[in-house]
C-alpha cells in the first residue's frame, strides 16, 4: 500500500522556516498569510500499514520535536522495486 | 587513556579529534560499521554529517552498528563525548536529554565563542574550574538546542555548558551550549574543543575536556 507521513514541528516549538516563508509571502504581494509552518513528506509503499506507527517513533520522526500524522493512500498502487543505491545504516555501503 | 574516536560516513572532524585525543593519550578510529569497540576507554563521536543528516541530524547514524556498542558502553557508565553532529546522534540515541533544531537565524555558523563551565562533576569537564569560560569555535546550522522541560534538566545538574556573554549563536535554551546524562559519564556539546587544543589554533583551552576524560579513572 502506498502511504504517506506527515511531519511537522510540534506546536509551541519555534519553526524559524516558517516564519521566513510567512515573511517571504506579502513581499510577493501575497497578503492574509498567517501561521505558516514547513515540515516534511514522507512517501513509502508499506506491505504491513499496521507498522507505520512503529516506524514513525523510531525513525521517521522524532516526537520530542516533531508531530505526525499517517495518510494512508489506498487509491494509488505501490510503485515496486526501490531505484535506490543509497548507503544504508548497515555499514554494508559506504 | 585510551580514546575511540567514531568514524561515520560523512564525519568530518575525526582526524582532528584523534589528534585532540592523541594530546592526552592514545587514539584510535572506530569504524561505523563495527560493534567492536577495540577495549578504549573513552569514545568520542565527533562532528560532521553522519550519513548526509538525512532525514534529520543524526537520526540514522544513530542506527549503525557501533552505536549499539556506544549504548552499552554508556550505559555501563563509559565516557561518551559528542561533538556537534555527535552531539546530535547522542541525543537521537536517547542517550542524552533533548534535540538540536535549525539555528534561529537559519544559517551556518562559524566562530569562536565563549563558553562558561557550569558543572564539573562530568566525565569531560572535571579538568575544568567552575565558571571557567572557554574560547571554543562553533561551525553548525543546526545547534538551537531545545529540552522538553528545560527548568528539569536544570534542576538535575545536566547542563554542563552555556554560552557566556549574550553570546548564545543559535537560540538554545537558557543559552545552553552542553549537556550531560543523569550519570553524567554522558557529555554532548555544539561548540568544537577538538578545534582549540594548541594556540596556534586560536585557543588551547578546548583540550581540558579531553584532559577531563583521561583523569576519569578506567572502568
Amino acid at each position: 500500500m502506498r502511504a504517506r507521513v506527515l511531519v511537522r514541528p510540534k506546536a509551541g516549538i519555534l519553526d524559524p522556516q516558517g516564519i521566513a516563508v510567512e515573511r517571504a509571502l506579502p513581499a510577493l504581494g501575497f497578503q492574509g498569510v498567517q501561521n505558516v509552518h514547513v515540515g516534511r513528506l514522507i512517501e513509502l509503499d508499506v506491505e504491513d500499514p499496521a507498522q507505520l506507527d512503529d516506524m514513525c517513533r523510531k525513525l521517521l520522526v522524532n516526537p520530542l520535536i516533531e508531530d505526525y500524522e499517517v495518510v494512508p493512500d489506498a487509491s494509488r498502487p505501490a510503485l515496486g522495486p526501490s531505484q535506490s543505491d543509497a548507503p544504508g545504516a548497515d555499514g554494508t555501503k559506504g | 587513556m585510551r580514546f575511540g574516536v567514531v568514524r561515520f560516513p560523512g564525519t568530518c572532524d575525526d582526524v582532528d579529534a584523534l589528534d585532540a585525543c592523541a594530546k592526552v593519550g592514545d587514539a584510535e578510529i572506530l569504524w561505523h560499521g563495527d560493534r567492536e569497540l577495540r577495549g578504549v576507554d573513552a569514545v568520542v563521536i565527533p562532528g560532521g554529517f553522519s550519513y548526509g543528516d538525512y532525514l534529520r541530524v543524526g537520526a540514522i547514524a544513530r542506527f549503525s552498528p557501533v552505536m549499539e556498542s556506544v549504548m552499552a558502553f554508556a550505559r555501563d557508565g563509559g565516557p561518551v563525548l559528542g561533538i556537534c553532529n555527535g552531539f546530535q546522534v547522542l541525543c537521537e540515541a536517547g542517550l542524552l536529554p533533548g534535540a538540536l533544531l535549525p539555528n534561529v537565524g537559519l544559517r551556518f555558523i562559524c566562530r569562536q565563542v565563549g563558553v562558561v563551565v557550569e558543572r564539573t562533576d562530568t566525565a569531560f569537564t572535571s579538568a575544568c574550574e567552575p565558571g571557567q569560560v572557554l574560547s571554543i569555535p562553533v561551525k553548525h546550522t543546526t545547534g538551537r538546542y531545545f529540552a522538553p522541560d528545560p527548568a528539569a534538566l536544570e534542576a538535575a545538574g545536566q547542563v554542563v555548558l552555556r554560552y557566556a556573554h549574550d553570546g548564545n549563536p543559535n537560540g538554545s535554551t537558557n543559552d545552553i551550549a552542553g549537556v550531560c546524562n543523569e550519570r553524567r559519564n554522558v557529555v554532548g556539546l555544539m561548540p568544537h574543543p577538538e578545534h582549540a587544543v594548541d594556540e596556534l589554533l586560536g585557543s588551547a583551552d578546548g583540550l581540558t575536556l579531553f584532559e577531563s576524560a583521561a583523569r576519569v579513572p578506567v572502568v
